[in-house]
């Protein structure tokens, strides 16, 4: 008799990458970037709350040991610190998983930094779901908390391309801003498209006439794959990036949705309080009568597992959004 | 034959804590109430920070916003009231001013905001941020090369707050000589006496494990208050904490003896008799 065969499992990695397998990515560059940028610009700080190496943020404090504060695993501490520092004429960058920043340090953030308008840019690895680690650390929340703070500048970034031409832009903004950090091997996916991050706005990276994607963060890439996938099925998608989620584009937006394309939103984030609610408000406002649906995380605890399973389970996965077009069609 | 009487530098910050507890009662009585309990009791205090020509700090009050004053954080922004008589004694603000406080477009709202008010660092109110950011701008100050000093005063009911101590390990951790916390322990809190609603005690003992120079002084104490900020001073490796056991409604004996409460109440008719009793009047 032979020994039965054990199945294979699929296992949640600890260094979680949502690249594909053989997809061009680039290492750490949000590290690189602010590397870059601090080399022109000598007021450039970094901070850490033990998570430095988990946030790309080694790259920094490698290359200027003299400007990378490490704050302990206290984020109230290290967001008080970051205002303080900017108090006193420095520009930070202060890193840590979204969860810690958005939960459990918001008040710090709200009133050290969001209050009197201080350049601090807090940088949030780990957005929605983009770990198998489960509700500790899966920020599926954060966009709804932090879209209702006054001055706050939010950035939800593609991959690699958005996050090496925002670190300098949120650096040169006056106020506050939050990015939802993509760490690791970041995949590299704009750079195919004539595309260019801008602080604020939305672009339209790929036109079509049958349906428009609305999509942010990690899912434009995701948008844009089913995008090129629905064209052996004759339809004709569209792909707005909205990178930044507050201050909101809302003329792009609303020039867009005045259409009877099939519009669906995309993110990478509960569908409480984030994109789909924002565009959805913003049609509302405008007196457009599209019906939006949207691809979300469902308001929900969301499992441990495979990142891979789960996007396919919350229906983030390319498979799930061409399927959702089909059904709609 | 004449006597002259030499004034010391403890004297004139003794003056300035009597001008002081003067400005806040004026306050006060614009608002018919207010945290006067705990101004009166930190008077003493503020005065070795700002009296006019004899404080701690290093100011220009002509400009609040000069790049190498000394930083002074009021991470208790219900205690507005005394910064606000204090910074009337710097000359910061004009004394003519403080008839407008918690008024409406006032600069002077009732708990403190670093945008209305020249001089007032940061917004307080949301206990337990001060020493944080305390942390962080000492160690921007450091990093740019500037002298400059931080304090931040904060009560016996911040010690509760987790965020303190994760500040007071960061700036230990970080050898920030130029971060120096003030506690006014009062020993008083929003539900009642400190030792009923969170034991914060020991205090003194507490801050040196946390790797601080703690000197513990009568708050009320003017003498031993310069000691202390001389001392203070003095120290090289790391942060200080001057801790400062005040009590509440000092100055006035028949507030001093009244009930503990945190928002100490004064009738209408009291407010003068309170300025009366300040200088020493019998009635």
């Amino acid at each position: 008799m032979s020994a039965p065969v054990k199945k294979r499992l699929t296992t949640s990695a600890m260094i979680a990458s949502f690249a594909d397998p053989g997809q061009r990515t680039a290492s750490a560059p949000f590290g690189h970037a602010l590397n870059r940028l601090a080399e022109q610009r000598p007021e450039i700080v970094g901070l850490s709350a033990d998570l430095a190496k988990y946030t790309d943020m080694h790259v920094f404090r490698d290359a200027n040991p003299d400007r990378f504060f490490q704050m302990g695993m206290a984020e109230q501490a290290m967001l008080g610190a970051a205002a303080g520092l900017a108090e006193v004429g420095l520009v930070p960058f202060a890193s840590t998983y979204s969860v810690f920043a958005t939960r459990r340090a918001y008040d710090f953030l709200c009133l050290d930094i969001a209050e009197p308008g201080l350049n601090v840019n807090v940088v949030g690895a780990l957005p929605g779901l983009t770990t198998g680690y489960g509700p500790s650390h899966q920020a599926t929340e954060d966009l709804a908390i932090l879209r209702a703070c006054p001055n706050l500048t939010i950035v939800d970034p593609c991959d690699s391309v958005d996050i090496e031409q925002a670190v300098p832009q949120l650096a040169d903004h006056a106020g506050p801003t939050y990015l939802r950090l993509l760490r690791g091997k970041v995949p590299t996916v704009l750079d195919e498209y004539d595309y260019r991050f801008e602080l604020g706005k939305a672009a339209l990276v790929r036109p079509g006439k049958d349906v428009l994607f609305v999509s942010t963060g990690l899912m434009t890439m995701r948008t844009l794959q089913a995008a090129a996938r629905l064209e052996a099925d004759h339809v004709d998608a569209a792909v707005l990036h909205v990178p930044t989620i507050k201050p909101l584009d809302t003329q792009t937006i609303v020039r867009e949705l005045r259409t009877d394309r099939l519009v669906i939103t995309a993110e990478n984030h509960t569908v409480v309080g984030g994109l789909s609610e924002a565009v959805a408000a913003t049609a509302a406002y405008a007196g457009i009568a599209t019906r939006i649906q949207p691809a979300a995380l469902p308001d929900e605890f969301l499992a441990a597992g495979a990142l891979p399973t789960l996007h396919d389970r919350y229906g983030l996965s390319t498979d799930a959004l061409c399927a959702r077009v089909k059904a709609a069609l | 034959m004449t006597t002259t009487i030499e004034v010391t530098k403890a004297d004139r910050v003794r003056a300035a804590a009597t001008r002081i507890r003067h400005h806040a009662l004026t306050m006060g009585e614009v608002q018919g109430q207010g945290y006067i309990g705990q101004a009166l009791g930190v008077a003493d205090v503020l005065a070795a920070f700002y009296a006019k020509g004899d404080g701690e700090l290093r100011l220009r009050p002509e400009d609040p916003e000069w790049d190498g004053r000394d930083r002074f954080l009021l991470s208790i922004g219900h205690y507005a009231i005394a910064l606000y008589a204090a910074l009337a004694e710097a000359g910061t603000i004009p004394l003519a001013e403080i008839d407008t406080y918690g008024s409406d477009d006032s600069r002077l709202p009732m708990s403190g905001m670093a945008s209305y008010t020249p001089g007032m660092e940061i917004s307080g109110g949301s206990l337990g941020h001060g020493l944080g950011v305390a942390c962080g701008m000492g160690l921007g100050l450091r990093h740019r090369g500037n002298p400059a000093r931080v304090f931040n005063l904060l009560s016996d009911g911040e010690l509760d707050e987790g965020s303190t101590w994760e500040a007071a390990m960061a700036c230990a951790h970080h050898g920030l000589t130029n971060v120096t916390a003030i506690v006014d322990v009062n020993g008083l809190q929003a539900d009642g006496p400190t030792p009923g609603v969170l034991k914060t005690e020991p205090v003194t003992e507490k801050w040196r494990a946390f790797g601080w120079h703690a000197v513990r002084v009568d708050g009320n104490d003017v003498d031993a208050l310069l000691v202390g900020l001389d001392e203070i001073r003095d120290h090289t490796t790391g942060p200080s904490v001057l801790i400062c056991d005040t009590r509440t409604g000092r100055g006035v004996p028949f507030l001093e003896t009244r009930e503990k409460a945190h928002f100490m109440p004064v009738a209408e008719h009291e407010w003068s008799a309170a300025h009366d009793a300040l200088d020493g009047v019998q009635r």
